[in-house]
């Protein structure tokens, strides 16, 4: 509990610091994987991530230093190197693009163990903590390093609100950019810029291998939360940033637990989370809407028969036995018993002495699918000249969709027809 | 002695992953293996801790397992919850390789596992572990045992072949035959996990991605024939190894490193000829 308050209250410098950076890297990665995510880009993020430890080795053997500076430009390098070679293998082999960043991705890494494990041997005393750029230092992160990292943040977060716009159109429709006018090549070149600068700091943070998710993760699960993409990175910038703070507060309460897995730790529950639970996108929502579509077509069925039956007989009111109802062959007896006891208890039919009848709420609720049945096929009939057997089957999946709307602008289309192509006769409501 | 008891473990694991890596890059599932190279970390880790040792058996058991839900998790996400696929084994095996971590950390006093050794593995200390039967020194304990895994690599080829090239290259026409396409899929992602485990310790996660993609991507390159592609892998899985392993030894660096160097130079250099002769040909046919 001590902890906790000294954790909150922010007193420790070292808290504020850690705090503080894995914060920022997170809001900032989230923000620029929204626009890797949109343009299909998700893992390209885990090929610079592995593909930056190389430019790192190399500048460090040529500087001879641990300059932050000239590492971050050895890492642009590379990661530079990687995309090109990304995009080259896929374009001029017959290699798919996820063949060409597995390629890319595990060659300059081994070739960066390679670097960093014959610097290690060579005894040059100064690369010690060079390998934090494998497996992130978030737990030791210093006054400078926040100075660096928010000075970059900030000047990511800048670029893109005031290229916003444009990064949102080559996100969405490079084709259209380039027609209106747009240096295209010069935009998805700073967007990857930008991507490479933020995986040169954040590795700082998280390591190689989780980085990707600081890019990716935040962006899946916000997308299930907006269709705006404003909406979608503030939550995205959310997501990171409150994951940051997780990570920390973890990796500060138990301090044997390392805090870049538990940032993506947070992440990965967050985005799961909303996955799951996110109203409208998330799989439950969509389970319910598919399960509710389900039984409003069944029950519409129903009702569908008694009407028939009664059509066939002259008379809507007659008992109907559920037997008689299984001859229709229409429904499994399961589906059958199930919709009749949905729809009673929806009063739009009676049941007594296991005789089934249909209400006369029931009769206008049938009456009116039936209508839009038949209205339907009348419409293919007359404006698409389908020939009358051909219209059935897709008025039998229209007429639970129609809304009062069209039916409306059917029925004033066709003058309020009275029979179908077959016939039959077009119900109406009763004027009452 | 030392440089051919590496040379041959790094071999016979550059063989075994890149057959089956072949399969996967057909299949357009490179990506897919990197994400159960690094996913079956949780695996070993929760194997170590109810086995309490390194047994071979728990481990595989452990990695097959999570190999396996990892492929579910990715379907999941990409059918049920329709993301997009890059972004569905981003958030997999990163979510997983977290875990693992965790779990390590967690248990560090019972689990004799480190960070570095699953990224990138130490091959230099094949030749230390010998299996020795009596006073019979009969070699590196690894040796056998990627031996082993190679002979089952081999033995799932070559008994499954018709089902893994027909579901590789048309999958429609290969359930229309009968034949189980989810079947042929599980147990060829179970076995790159099982690779994968096998190979974890002396190559680390990272290495086994470049055995299992990059020779069977520079093959595929050379030939539209699978099985002279398998052929072909296997050739430059032994030359990235022999090579490798010098290289290393000339710049006094990680083995493995300079094996998976190795393999992407001569992917370039093969990539380098087959770009060269396309634009040599057509004048040829000119002529």
């Amino acid at each position: 509990m001590n902890d906790t308050i000294r954790f909150l209250s922010f007193t420790d410098p070292n808290v504020r610091y850690v705090v503080l950076g894995t914060m920022i890297l997170g809001a900032t990665a989230a923000m620029v994987g929204c626009f890797s995510f949109l343009r299909k880009r998700a893992l390209v993020g885990d090929a610079i991530a592995h593909s930056i430890l190389p430019g790192v080795c190399l500048s460090f053997m040529i500087s001879g230093e641990k300059d932050p500076l000239w590492l971050i430009l050895g890492a642009i390098f590379s990661g530079w190197l990687s995309l090109l070679m990304i995009d080259g293998i896929s374009r001029t082999t017959k290699l798919k693009s996820d063949a060409a960043i597995g390629i890319v991705l595990s060659v300059f890494f081994g070739f960066g163990i390679l670097l960093l494990t014959t610097i290690q041997h060579s005894g040059n005393a100064a690369q010690a903590g060079l390998d934090k750029f494998l497996f992130g230092k978030a737990a030791s992160l210093t006054k400078d390093d926040i100075m660096i990292f928010s000075g970059i943040g900030v000047f990511l977060i800048l670029i893109i609100l005031l290229l916003y716009k444009e990064f949102k159109l080559i996100s969405f429709n490079p084709e259209y950019a380039k027609v209106i006018g747009l240096p295209v090549k010069f935009l998805e070149f700073l967007l990857a810029t930008i991507t490479i600068l933020s995986v040169a700091v954040g590795i700082q943070a998280v390591g190689v291998v989780l980085m990707a998710a600081l890019l990716i993760t935040p962006a899946s699960g916000a997308r299930f939360w907006s269709d705006r993409l404003g909406i979608m990175i503030i939550i995205a910038c959310v997501f990171g940033a409150a994951s940051g703070f997780l990570g920390s507060y973890v990796s500060y309460i138990a301090p044997a637990m390392p805090t870049g897995p538990w940032v993506v730790m947070a992440l990965s529950v967050l985005t799961i989370g909303s996955i799951w639970f996110a109203p409208k996108r998330g799989v439950f929502s969509k389970w319910r809407t598919f399960w509710k579509n389900k039984d409003q077509i069944l029950t519409e069925n129903i009702l569908k028969l008694f009407y028939h039956l009664g059509e066939a007989d002259g008379n809507f009111e007659t008992a109907r036995s559920f037997q008689s109802l299984m001859e229709s062959d229409r429904f499994r007896a399961y589906d059958l018993g199930k919709g009749l006891r949905k729809l009673k208890k929806r009063n739009l039919i009676r049941k007594k002495d296991a005789q089934w009848f249909i209400t006369a709420s029931g009769l206008k609720e049938a009456s009116r699918i039936i209508r839009l049945h038949r209205l339907w096929e009348l419409y293919l009939n007359q404006r698409l000249k389908l020939e009358p057997d051909h219209v059935h089957n897709d008025a039998e999946a229209i007429e639970h969709i129609i809304t009062p709307e069209i039916e409306a602008q059917l029925a004033s289309e066709l003058d309020s027809p009275t029979e179908d192509p077959h016939a039959s006769k077009i119900p109406y409501p009763t004027q009452s | 002695m030392e440089a051919i008891w590496i040379i041959a473990v790094g071999s016979l694991i550059a063989i075994s992953c890149g057959l089956l890596g072949s399969f996967l890059v057909l299949r357009k599932m490179a990506m897919v293996g990197d994400a159960i190279s690094h996913a079956v970390l949780p695996g070993i880790v929760l194997a170590y801790l109810f086995s309490g040792s390194r047994g071979t058996i728990p481990m595989l058991i452990g990695a097959a397992a999570l190999g396996v839900l990892t492929t579910l998790l990715i379907e999941l996400f990409y059918k049920q919850a329709k993301l997009q696929v890059d972004a569905s084994i981003g958030i997999t095996f990163t979510w997983l390789f977290a875990i693992g971590i965790i779990l390590i950390s967690l248990f560090a006093g019972q689990v004799d596992l480190d960070q570095d050794c699953v990224l990138y593995g130490e091959i230099a200390y094949v030749p230390l572990d010998l299996w020795i039967i009596g006073d019979f020194n009969l070699g590196p304990r690894t040796l056998y045992i990627a031996g082993f895994m190679l002979l089952v690599v081999l033995f799932i080829i070559v008994r499954g072949y018709k089902g893994l090239f027909l579901t590789t290259f048309n999958e429609e026409y290969a359930s229309a035959l009968g034949i189980k396409v989810a079947f042929w899929h599980y147990l060829l992602m179970s076995s790159v996990s099982l690779t994968t485990v096998i190979s974890f310790e002396s190559v680390g996660a990272i290495l086994v991605v470049a055995f299992l993609i990059v020779p069977p991507a520079t093959a595929y390159l050379l030939t539209n024939q699978l099985k002279s592609m398998l052929w072909l892998t296997a050739l430059f899985a032994v030359l990235s190894s022999v090579f490798g392993y010098y290289l290393a030894v000339l710049i006094n660096g990680s083995i493995a490193g300079a094996m998976a160097s190795v393999a992407g130079i001569l992917f370039v250099m093969v990539w380098g000829y087959t770009v060269l002769k396309r634009r040599v040909e057509p004048k040829l046919i000119q002529k």
